[in-house]
């Protein structure tokens, strides 16, 4: 018989070091996932304890006590108190900043009465020896009864002396810190023996937090609620008297074991550092240079390895084409997967970019300062100081930005902050908004030195700007939520980035982005390539002959022969169709077939539309803006007989395009970190509804 | 009564109680203990959010919150 892997959670407040530690004990053989129900990150791996033991390590939400303060520190109650669950540990890890026991002891004390097998691990014991602070570990052993190993999370030490102590028995403290009052001691009892459970204070988490444990079915829930009703169980007041009662026992353990505190003295260049980054000018000055830095670098640096990518995968599908024979399955193959696949790997460059920062600005403590700095502002608007990196980051592309919001504690600031995102106008806007700008705004200089075309882009970047914010304050007062808001945030000293856990931060941002989100992104790619390349057979099989029959006079080079064809293909292709469909739709907009099919194509990701567009009039190569400008410029109206893209025509696509999702790879993300197609689905449809009401009206009222 | 809220820079004070149940809560678990010292660091920009210190560490709370915790001066 194969013994049950052994189940190890690492539990502790945040900033106790418990990511470094997790990633000491599982190096890259890590897991990353969501627990059920819910978008909080959950980061599994395997550890080789000893010779024998392998383990899985599951890492959680760090908290600072059972009772949650945000959606996803519900995980922690959650699984301490199943103990039937998927993740119910065999043995707990509990992580404590040894430079500040007291709060790190709380959630302690919790599992000790829960009678949880826990090891303590001392982390960060050598900046608690710098301080001048020294602990009596033999007699903290003995006061907790329970293992205490001191470590160092950042370099290793004592690492090794944990995983010999997690491979042997660790047997649960045989202490009690919280002894419930008389009068509901009866009903303790009583839940204690209804649910099977194995301690006292389990029956009273029970008590305390019917709500949260989901696992639970929903008549016993109803049950636990009523009988705490019914016996006069105050859950506020209880839950007060026990953190004192708590803090009682670890002021009295620290008193005991603490032989000599550390003098606050080591803090004094943190708070030096605080002095300049929280300056009321030179704070908010340092924080723009650092989000101009990072705009900067995932707007312009990871344009390199993009082209690249961009460059391989179009070699790729050139080369399967030389290589595969013909048939309609080695086309969906080198142009619709292959390309597909294209599309997923183009945004690895800029989501490994902006979670270095990411991860940067957390592992410093710089974040804690971000919030601190800017929560008066965009509380607001109904977001969060979180939010800030998130928005910012949309302007180069919403799929990190949106990836960035799981840093938000607060459900709805972070599902309002996803919501919004994509309206900052990001990179692939630029593409749609150049050449279209080009066309139609004349090239002027303003008093001689601003470009009108530069001014209307700087137009489009704030339009998206002011429709994401207006529409932040729209949700504030239309989602309503229990959970209240807390700004409650520990602000940790500065420390220098641990640079393996940086690395680690970015290769599992792009796996789950590859591997979750990937899967919608190829899936939607292939049915619009289907929709594109397919149409009734029999047009689409005599395509090629039918346009030479047409052009046979004109003697063409074969070249822009087959441009027309690609042309005349499209016209007919399922999308062609749709376009056509779509026609008295998007007619008050200005539009016409022809832009039809670019919008439904450029539903992929915005900056199709220039491709379309190019084959279409079968311009032939997409890469020559001045070319596809020629062209447009001398497209006719047959409806006016003027031009077809008037000044008009071109501000509607342009508002359009700044308003309207059309990125499938939004909505996979959104899906992911939302947890279904609900709020995808609805910021589609808001968007849309936005996009074609603002091109209406600048239609209606310039033309 | 005075509170957190009413703190000016650099001054320190015990903590004597809350007015909200629901914060108090919250506020104990992060070492907001009757009877303990607690230090006003420096404010955000716009006066709001703060910074203290409090149970040997510091904390950002903002001022409707600190408005809660009663003090002793």
């Amino acid at each position: 018989m194969a013994a049950a892997k052994l189940k190890i959670a690492l539990a502790g407040k945040p900033n106790s070091g418990k990511s470094s530690l997790f990633n000491q004990l599982t190096g890259l053989n890590q897991k990353i996932g969501n627990f059920p129900g819910v978008t909080v990150d959950k980061r599994t791996g395997s550890c080789q304890l000893d010779d024998k033991t392998i383990a899985e390590i599951i890492d959680l939400p760090g908290t600072y006590s059972l009772y949650p303060r945000t959606l996803d520190e519900k995980v922690v109650a959650e699984v301490f108190t199943d103990q039937r669950g998927k993740f119910y540990p065999d043995k707990v890890v509990l992580v404590a900043d040894a430079t500040n026991l007291k709060n790190c002891l709380l959630l302690l004390t919790q599992l000790i009465d829960l009678r949880l097998p826990t090891v303590l691990a001392l982390n960060m014991v050598d900046l608690a020896a710098r301080s001048g602070q020294s602990i009596d570990l033999k007699k903290l052993e003995k006061k907790l009864d329970m293992p205490v190993v001191m470590i160092n999370a950042r370099n290793g030490t004592g690492i090794e002396n944990l995983k010999s102590i997690l491979a042997g028995p660790v047997k649960p403290s045989s202490r009690v810190v919280y002894q419930s009052d008389e009068e509901s001691r009866v009903l303790i009892g009583k839940i204690r023996t209804k649910f099977n459970l194995t301690s006292d204070y389990e029956a009273y988490q029970f008590l305390q937090q019917s709500d949260n444990l989901v696992f639970l079915p929903k008549h016993d829930r109803e049950f636990i609620r009523q009988s705490a009703k019914d016996n006069n169980f105050f859950a506020h007041k209880y839950q007060g008297a026990e953190t004192i009662m708590r803090y009682g026992f670890i002021q009295d353990l620290l008193n005991e074991v603490i032989m000599r505190s550390s003098d606050e003295g080591w803090k004094k260049v943190s708070h030096s550092i605080d002095r300049v980054l929280t300056h009321k000018v030179g704070g908010y000055i340092i924080f723009f240079v650092i989000l101009f830095l990072i705009f900067q670098s995932i707007f312009a640096w990871a344009q390199i390895p993009m082209d690249f990518i961009d460059s391989t995968f179009a070699h790729l599908t050139t080369r399967l084409d030389q290589v595969f024979p013909k048939g309609p399955f080695f086309e969906l193959i080198s142009h619709g997967i292959i390309p597909g696949i294209g599309g997923i790997v183009i945004f690895i460059p800029q989501i490994a970019i902006l979670f270095a920062f990411i991860s940067i600005l957390e592992e410093t403590g710089y974040m804690a300062r971000v919030v601190f700095l800017m929560d008066k502002i965009m509380r607001k608007f109904g977001l969060n100081g979180k939010s800030v990196v998130p928005l910012m980051s949309g302007w180069a592309c919403a799929i990190p930005a949106i990836m960035a919001t799981r840093t938000i504690d607060n459900w709805k600031d972070r599902l309002i902050t996803i919501f919004v995102t994509p309206l900052m106008s990001c990179s692939a806007r630029l593409p749609v908004y150049t050449i279209l700008v080009a066309l139609i705004i004349p090239d002027y200089k303003v008093l001689g030195f601003f470009s009108y075309q530069g001014l209307v882009l700087m137009g489009l970047y704030l339009l998206g700007f002011v429709a994401a914010i207006l529409s932040a304050l729209a949700m504030k007062f239309l989602i309503k939520v229990k959970e209240r808001s807390y700004l409650i945030m520990e602000l940790p000293t500065y420390k220098m980035p641990k640079w393996s856990n940086v690395g680690l931060q970015i290769i599992e941002k792009t796996k789950a982005f590859v591997f979750e989100a990937g899967k919608t992104i190829l899936a939607i790619s292939i049915i619009l390539y289907v929709l594109a390349s397919y149409g009734p057979a029999d047009v689409m099989s005599g395509a090629d002959q039918t346009v030479r029959s047409k052009t046979e006079g004109l003697k063409l080079p074969e070249s822009e022969i087959q441009g027309k064809v690609a042309s005349y293909k499209l016209e007919h292709s399922y999308a062609g169709e749709l376009g056509k469909i779509l026609e008295p739709v998007i007619k008050p907009l200005g539009y016409d077939w022809k832009i039809g099919i670019a919008l439904v194509t450029s539903f992929a990701a915005r900056e199709v539309f220039v491709g379309t567009i190019a084959t279409i009039y079968s311009i032939g190569s997409a890469d020559d803006e001045s070319t596809i400008k020629q062209k447009l410029k001398t497209e006719i109206n047959p409806e006016t007989g003027g031009p077809r893209y008037t000044l008009p025509v071109g501000l509607s696509l342009l508002v359009f395009y700044t308003f309207a999702m059309q990125c499938m790879s939004t909505l996979a993300i959104v899906k992911r970190e939302t947890k279904g197609w609900k709020w995808p689905l609805i910021q589609l449809g808001y968007m849309t509804a936005l996009a074609y009401l603002s091109a209406f009206a600048v239609y209606q009222l310039l033309n | 009564m005075k509170s957190v809220a009413d703190m000016t820079k650099g001054e320190t004070a015990i903590i004597s109680g809350f007015t909200d149940e629901e914060i108090s809560v919250k506020l104990l678990e992060m070492g907001f203990l009757p009877g303990t010292a607690v230090r006003f660091n420096f404010a955000a920009p716009f006066g709001d959010p703060i910074c203290v210190s409090v149970s040997g560490y510091d904390l950002s709370l903002r001022l409707e919150e600190a408005s809660t915790i009663s003090i002793l001066n």
